[in-house]
């Protein structure tokens, strides 16, 4: 076996072995959901009700907005120390 | 615009099981299913039982989403994930994605068969007509439809559970444990909320 062959075999077994260190990624990537069913339609293209929290500026159908302030609104119930003082 | 999370407050929550009788009632939700349950910790043990109120969490990045064969799940726009039961097959796959136990299956059938999954939906309703009948049947009550939050966290008795705009329940969370004060016993307290009024040290006793 000539000197050449050697080197040659050498370097191809040193390419196998660094082919090791190689790393590919482990974890899957997300993939998100691609919804199959029907529509739905948002809470805020629905007429509020008679007697809502906030009775004096209800939300207008349609409009997220004043749907989203009539939620922070009610929202603001849940803390204790704004109904009841410090 | 609201991203609609839950918080439970650990150190409030009486274990009265009150959110999950508001839950069922408001919902009529299946025999066999509990969209909401309240699960403790150190039962018995004096001055280390807590309790925490556990439904759906309404993940930004949903798990359940990910899993589902028939993706019959969607995210609406002020953040609630919501899942259409006329796609469900029942597979159950969401049921080992999701860390909190969330979808539930009835199992009513005489043969033990896993009908569809049925979960929290944070009193949103699904994709029937709103405040439908059909949509009571198949998901339960639309309240945010009708501009409240939901059943659950309203009826707390304690206001341990908490539901509605992240950022507002947020808000009322870090007002609370800075008036319930407390400090570097905490791990973490004092990055989250800031060092203690006026400079003094945490009055606060239980940790």
């Amino acid at each position: 076996m000539s000197g050449r062959t050697v080197v040659a075999i050498v370097a191809a077994l040193g390419l196998v072995a660094l082919g090791g260190c190689g790393e590919k990624p482990q974890a899957s990537s997300f993939k998100q959901g691609k919804y199959q069913g029907k529509p739905d339609t948002p809470p805020w293209d629905n007429a509020p009700l008679a007697y809502t929290s906030n009775s004096v500026n209800k939300w207008t159908k349609g409009d997220q907005k004043s749907w989203t302030d009539e939620i922070k609104t009610r929202n603001k119930f849940q803390n204790e120390y704004v109904r009841i003082g410090d | 615009m609201a991203r609609m999370k839950f918080l439970c407050d650990a150190e409030r929550c009486i274990e009265c099981n009150g959110c999950v009788t508001a839950c069922k009632n408001e919902n009529e939700v299946p025999w066999g299913v509990n969209r909401r349950r309240v699960v403790t910790v150190n039962d018995g043990v004096v001055g280390a039982e807590k309790s925490i109120s556990v439904a759906c969490m309404h993940c930004s990045d949903a798990p359940c989403m990910a899993v589902c064969p028939v993706d019959c799940f969607y995210k609406t726009a002020d953040g609630v994930v919501l899942h259409d039961k006329d796609l469900c097959i029942g597979c159950g796959y969401c049921f080992y994605a999701c860390p909190f136990g969330a979808p539930q299956f009835p199992q009513a059938g005489a043969f033990g068969l896993r009908g569809k999954m049925d979960k929290c939906t944070f009193c949103a309703g699904g994709p029937e007509p709103d405040r439908s009948e059909a949509e009571f049947k198949k998901y339960g009550r639309n309240r945010l439809s009708e501009g409240k939050l939901p059943a659950c966290a309203e009826m707390c008795a304690t206001k341990a559970l908490l539901g509605g705009d992240g950022d507002t329940i947020a808000d009322i969370y870090r007002q609370r444990v800075t008036v319930r004060g407390k400090g570097a016993e905490v791990w973490g307290w004092g990055t989250a909320y800031g060092p203690p009024k006026g400079g003094q040290a945490a009055t606060g006793s239980k940790s």
